[in-house]
């Protein structure tokens, strides 16, 4: 198998810095598509963490692998409707900056 | 024995009228609406007419005395089985007297103020609270008990208070209502402390209770004594402060001339014939009590109404505004009933006070309000109150001209009119009890009838060629015909035999004519006209000079012995500066000033902690995110150890 021998800790470490690094973008991007993109590492990294604990822990069972197929699905959905959203924001606003749309709360 | 439940309609016709005209007042037409509250004065009047038939001539006597009769009674609030205030009507000689004068006069300013209000705005307004003065007069007077008689004395206050300030866009009324409305009620405190104090130490709010001569009440509180007076003598004191109030005696008159800013019918309604006499009904109501219990607080009575009559008529002597001299003549002649029934023994000969009281208030309460009727009809001819505009009306207004005569002869107290007799009955119950206050009164009787005739020359006489803007002219038949009806009972009710209907302790009293009172009397009111009409009946300069012969006294009495101005000092410099503005410096900063801190703190640390709702999605993410970092740190920690 292509990652045989390569242990759990690996995968795990790298999930570990997908995920904060994803919160890091978030937290500090101010550009709306940014901000999505980081979601989607979060994501990502949740789904690395499915698939491996699945291999490592539970190798007879699927759970897992379907949990992230439907986390994949789910994330797709929600970036077709973020990016509509973010298109009219960009429409009625001429910016996708977070920081400039806060119209609603003065 | 005669059923009186009646009588209860006699007090509530007028408050259903208040409560129609009051309600619906603004949705009929004014003619209408004077007409309702007319009509239901007049059923009220011939109810008590009724009444004073059935109980003077009709009802049962117990040894030749008439008896007191509960007519119509309910326990109202009941707060124990002792303690509990009653509303409803008492008859007794006084009381009937009182129903039949109230209706009289009301119902005759009634009928004047169809004329006399014609035209004006709030016309069923007015209509609405005369109907409101009626029902609480008549509920006064007819009170079973202190408590209701506490109550409706505050509802004629506020009637009161509404009637004189009826022309609300003038300031010169809101401050005259206002000024009533404080006065009275700073004294009404005295008399509330009074019925506290006696109700307390008798055990009964009731009158016929209270007033039974051979009854408990007049046994306790004897032997209690503060400041060398019993308890009951000091409680019947304070209840003849909240009487002083109302009836305008020194020092608490200086309400009376500034209420004149009300219209001329309510002066001569509430200010001259039935409110300012609830003060010696008051005392006249409680009689025996004063008199075999508590004889201070009668003497009290008796030096405070002979000092005001005195001080009145000084001041009646020296005004220009025909009201206001009107006013302080009323202050004076309630002075005189005051004298009269505080100089009065109970039963027998030595009640002729007490008689006499009762019955110069009827007279009084005839004449003065046919002196206020016509006062307004010459008013409502010049439209000014002062004198000075005034001169040879009697060629103009012939009816006014004739029966203002008439009352001033009456006040004047020449016989055969009905003052004389009156005023002669209470010179001679002063007689009896001190020679000062005797010849006070008789000083004060000429007084009267000079600054009444001066009254009379300068508004009838004086300048006849005067020339007028607006030719006057004779006021309507709705305000004459009261005029005649007033001065045909101020001339015939002194023929009345009072005596047998009315004293102390309702047995019939012989009285007879005294001429060695009589003669002086008349003679020197007749000086005190003659005086006057030297003066004024030809406009001349001699008025002035005597005035000014008279210096100080003139001019002090011209500013009413500066009173007001007295009270004023006290209220302003003294209480409003060394009291209020410390304490209301008090509440401002201390106590406003803790209240405000708390609001400041909490103001300050939410300013301090609002960044933290931004309402932007990323920060609130970042504390999130720390938090579950921390709280990852914390457990990882504690599951270690």
């Amino acid at each position: 198998m292509l990652f045989e021998g390569i242990p759990i800790e690996y995968f795990l470490v790298t999930s570990t810095i997908m995920f904060f690094v994803g919160v890091f973008g978030f937290i500090t991007r101010e550009n709306i598509i940014t901000i999505l993109m980081s979601i989607e590492l979060i994501l990502n990294s949740v789904n690395i963490n499915f698939v491996v604990f699945n291999r490592f822990l539970f190798p007879g069972q699927l759970e897992g692998h379907f949990f992230s197929l439907f986390v994949i699905a789910v994330a797709a959905a929600e970036a077709a409707v973020a990016i509509a959203i973010i298109i009219n924001i960009y429409r009625r606003f001429n910016t996708i900056e977070v920081d400039n749309v806060d119209e609603m709360k003065n | 024995m005669t059923n009186f439940s009646y009588t209860v309609f006699i007090v509530l016709i007028p408050f259903f009228t208040f409560l129609v005209l009051g309600l619906f007042g603004n949705k009929l037409k004014a003619k209408l609406s004077g007409l309702i509250g007319t009509t239901a004065l007049f059923v009220s009047f011939m109810l008590s007419i009724l009444t004073a038939y059935n109980y003077f001539f009709l009802s049962e006597k117990v040894g030749g005395a008439f008896q007191k009769i509960l007519a119509f009674n309910v326990v109202w609030l009941r707060f124990t089985e002792n303690l509990h205030v009653d509303l409803g009507v008492l008859l007794d000689p006084i009381s009937v007297m009182m129903l039949v004068v109230v209706t009289t006069v009301s119902f005759l300013v009634h009928v004047y103020s169809i004329g006399y209000m014609h035209g004006e705005r709030g016309f069923e307004r007015f209509f609405a609270f005369l109907s409101l003065f009626s029902f609480s007069m008549l509920g006064l007077v007819s009170a079973t008990n202190i408590f209701q008689m506490y109550i409706f004395w505050e509802l004629v206050g506020v009637s009161s208070f509404l009637l004189i300030g009826f022309y609300y866009q003038k300031p010169s009324a809101v401050l005259a209502s206002k000024k009533a409305f404080i006065v009275t009620r700073f004294a009404d405190l005295g008399f509330l402390i009074g019925i506290l104090l006696l109700s307390f130490n008798t055990k009964t709010f009731d009158f016929i209770q209270l007033t039974n001569p051979n009854g408990p009440a007049m046994l306790t509180g004897a032997g209690i004594g503060f400041m060398g007076l019993s308890v009951l003598t000091w409680s019947l004191i304070l209840i003849f402060i909240g009487g002083a109030g109302k009836s305008a005696m020194f020092p608490l008159h200086i309400w009376l001339p500034d209420a004149m800013e009300g219209p001329t019918p309510v002066s001569a309604l509430i200010h001259a014939a039935t409110m300012v006499v609830a003060g010696v009904y008051l005392v006249a109501r409680l009689f025996p009590i004063y008199a075999l219990a508590a004889p201070a607080g009668l003497h009290v009575v008796a030096y405070v109404g002979g000092f005001s009559s005195l001080f009145a008529a000084v001041i009646a002597c020296t005004q220009y505004d025909i009201k206001r001299v009107l006013a302080f003549s009323t202050m004076s002649q309630i002075g005189y009933m005051m004298l009269a029934v505080g100089v009065s023994g109970y039963g027998g000969e030595h009640g002729l006070g007490f008689m006499a009281s009762m019955f110069h208030l009827s007279t009084h309460a005839m004449f003065k309000a046919l002196l206020f009727l016509g006062a307004g009809a010459i008013i409502h001819a010049v439209h000014s109150n002062f004198m000075y505009d005034m001169g040879g009306l009697r060629k103009y207004l012939p009816i006014t001209h004739i029966t203002f005569l008439i009352a001033v002869l009456t006040i004047s107290g020449i016989p055969p009119f009905s003052g004389f007799w009156s005023k002669d009955e209470i010179l001679a119950a002063t007689h009896e009890f001190s020679p000062v206050l005797f010849y006070n009164a008789v000083f004060v009787a000429g007084l009267t009838a000079f600054y009444m005739s001066r009254l009379y020359f300068n508004v009838f006489w004086g300048n006849d060629n005067r020339v007028y803007h607006h030719k006057p002219h004779e006021a309507p038949f709705t305000m004459t015909i009261p005029l005649m009806i007033l001065a045909f009972a101020s001339i015939f009710a002194g023929f009345i035999p009072f005596h047998n209907f009315i004293t102390s302790d309702g047995l019939p009293l012989e009285t007879h004519l005294e001429w060695s009172i009589a003669i002086p009397s008349v003679i020197i009111a007749l000086i005190g006209i003659g005086i006057a009409a030297v003066l004024y009946r030809k406009e001349s300069e001699l008025p002035v000079k005597i005035s000014k012969s008279f210096g100080m006294l003139y001019r002090g009495a011209f500013n009413k012995f500066y009173i007001d101005e007295l009270y004023f000092f006290v209220t302003k410099k003294i209480i409003f500066a060394y009291i209020s503005r410390p304490v209301a410096w008090f509440d401002r900063h201390i106590v406003d000033g803790f209240m405000n801190l708390i609001a400041w703190v909490a103001n300050y640390v939410s300013e301090q902690i609002k960044g933290f709702q931004s309402g932007k999605v990323q920060q609130y993410g970042f504390v999130f995110v720390m938090g579950a970092i921390l709280l990852v740190i914390v457990f990882a920690y504690l599951n270690k150890v």
